[in-house]
């Protein structure tokens, strides 16, 4: 479902696309999402990383990436081997139940190479790119990882992302590309880590953040919607009793069950909406 | 004559060619448009007096450059419904997204529930009714026309107005630069009479709105501003 709703908006972004998807998860174990060169190349990384922590690894291989399940008390120890012996691997993304699968190329085309049909979760994010502030890599495509379990994809550009990656790295926060919107997460874990909540952090960003942009903010337990206070960039809403969606424009809506009859309107700039699962 | 055009089959191309001809859509036909399903550009370009009900939400510019064609979106438009409109009616039975109107030369614009950002942005001579709320920067450099509003108005409303009249019932988070409040005359009282009751408002008494435009300063030059140039 999640693959249709972007296809639709394939115009929108045609150079690379990203899904975050929110499947199962167990409470001692945590998901790490690898990207490297090929398919052979993250299955071959995740076997040697199973052999230096010494155990047997669940982990599955989808085009480009591997979704590698490691023990909390394993955790530390298998990032510190990646650096040490597989720096080419990216860590796009860590969590308990996220996962995260991004690639360049054709939108429809990267969400039928991952399989993103046949995934199940309760809730998921899907990105597609037209780059304007940053090279087309994987590296750029979104959603970028702001801490555990939660993610942003970003429509727009920032104006200030330089000087506000030069300040967060002097905070000690690890931002690797020249993409601003990498700064954006960057500068949300930055928020967090000195004690903000997510929607305080969204917040601060009013503040912080100069330029346009409509984020959507992945969690374990939901998602989160900002605008810019201008509104420069689209942002559509479909509720209905069973779900929330969110869109670029109504058209990628369209296919959603019961959408005739779902409530569709527009969130207001400068305004920081969550919806939470219901336990 | 009464047609109905099907997007499910018919391209977008397809549809504004049928309506824009007036052989295969002469003038007082009705015409019914299915499964719009947020296309873009939907009822644009009509020059001639037709009835068009369009059956679900749209995509950007709906009903753009209406020029005499009675135009019913039964759901919400996005952006820029009836950007520069010069004749005729456009009416959204639910919500406008941005810049509704946005440099309508003539005709009528309704919209029943809220307008987003920017609605009237550059009105040249359009009159739009919103029965619900209107966005931030709403009649920005609005230069003729009118805007009624039955609700709130967003921040800076009127920014930088030119000779545009704007009636609003509810609250105004802001007034832009240079716009002002002014006095509700008869003249007045008589235009939005005619207005509401054209956009089928029958309940709500004219001297519950307030009305607001140029204040003059902005735009005429002033010997005592020179230095700053």
């Amino acid at each position: 479902m999640l693959g249709g709703m972007m296809a639709t908006l394939c115009s929108r972004g045609p150079d690379s696309a990203g899904f975050a998807i929110y499947g199962e998860g167990r409470p001692d174990m945590v998901k790490l999402s690898l990207h490297g060169a090929s398919e052979g190349h993250v299955a071959a990384v995740a076997g040697r990383l199973a052999e230096a922590l010494g155990k047997e690894l669940d982990f599955a291989v989808r085009h480009t990436q591997a979704i590698v399940s490691v023990a909390e008390t394993d955790l530390g120890h298998a990032e510190a081997w990646l650096t040490a012996h597989a720096p080419e691997i990216a860590v796009v993304g860590k969590g308990r139940r996220m996962e995260i699968f991004k690639e360049v190329g054709n939108p429809v085309a990267v969400g039928k190479a991952f399989g993103i049909e046949r995934m199940a979760g309760s809730h998921g994010v899907a990105h597609t790119r037209m780059a304007t502030e940053s090279a087309v890599t994987t590296d750029g495509a979104h959603p970028f990882s702001t801490g555990r379990d939660q993610c942003l994809v970003h429509n727009g550009s920032l104006s200030n992302h330089n000087s506000l990656r030069r300040e967060l790295r002097r905070e000690g926060v690890t931002i690797t590309t020249e993409n601003d919107s990498e700064v954006a997460a960057g500068y949300l874990t930055w928020r967090m880590r000195q004690g903000q909540s997510l929607g305080g952090a969204l917040q601060s960003g009013l503040t912080d953040l100069d330029g346009f942009f409509t984020f959507v903010v992945g969690t374990e337990s939901g998602f989160g919607v900002l605008r810019d206070p201008i509104a420069c960039k689209p942002a559509v809403m479909a509720e209905t009793e069973s779900y929330v969606a969110f869109g670029s424009e109504y058209r990628s809506l369209v296919d959603l069950p019961g959408i005739d009859n779902a409530r569709v309107w527009e969130p207001k700039p400068a305004t920081v909406y969550f919806w939470e699962r219901g336990q | 004559m009464t047609g109905v055009i099907d997007l499910k089959s018919a391209t977008i191309r397809d549809l504004n060619s049928r309506l824009q001809d007036a052989a295969s859509a002469p003038e007082g036909s009705v015409w019914h448009v299915a499964n719009v399903r947020g296309h873009h550009s939907v009822a644009v370009g009509i020059d001639r007096p037709l009835t068009v009900e369009v059956e679900g939400n749209t995509g950007y510019f709906t009903a753009g450059m209406n020029h005499g064609a009675e135009i019913t979106v039964k759901g919400n438009a996005g952006q820029g419904v009836a950007e520069t409109m010069s004749a005729g009616k456009v009416h959204v039975t639910g919500d406008a997204s941005m810049a509704a109107g946005a440099s309508g030369r003539g005709g009528l614009l309704v919209i029943d529930g809220n307008a987003a950002a920017r609605c009237g942005i550059s009105m040249k001579g359009i009159d739009i009714v919103v029965k619900g709320d209107v966005g931030h920067l709403s009649a920005f450099m609005a230069q003729t026309g009118r805007l009624v509003v039955l609700g709130d108005a967003g921040e800076s409303l009127g920014d930088s107005i030119y000779e545009a009249r704007l009636y609003v019932r509810g609250a105004v988070t802001s007034l832009g630069a240079d716009c002002i409040e002014k006095p509700l005359r008869d003249e007045h009282r008589a235009e939005l009479a005619g207005l509401l009751a054209a956009a089928g408002v029958t309940d709500v008494p004219v001297d519950a709105f307030r009305r607001y435009g140029s204040a003059r300063d902005l735009y005429h030059f002033k010997v005592d501003n020179a230095g700053a140039y």
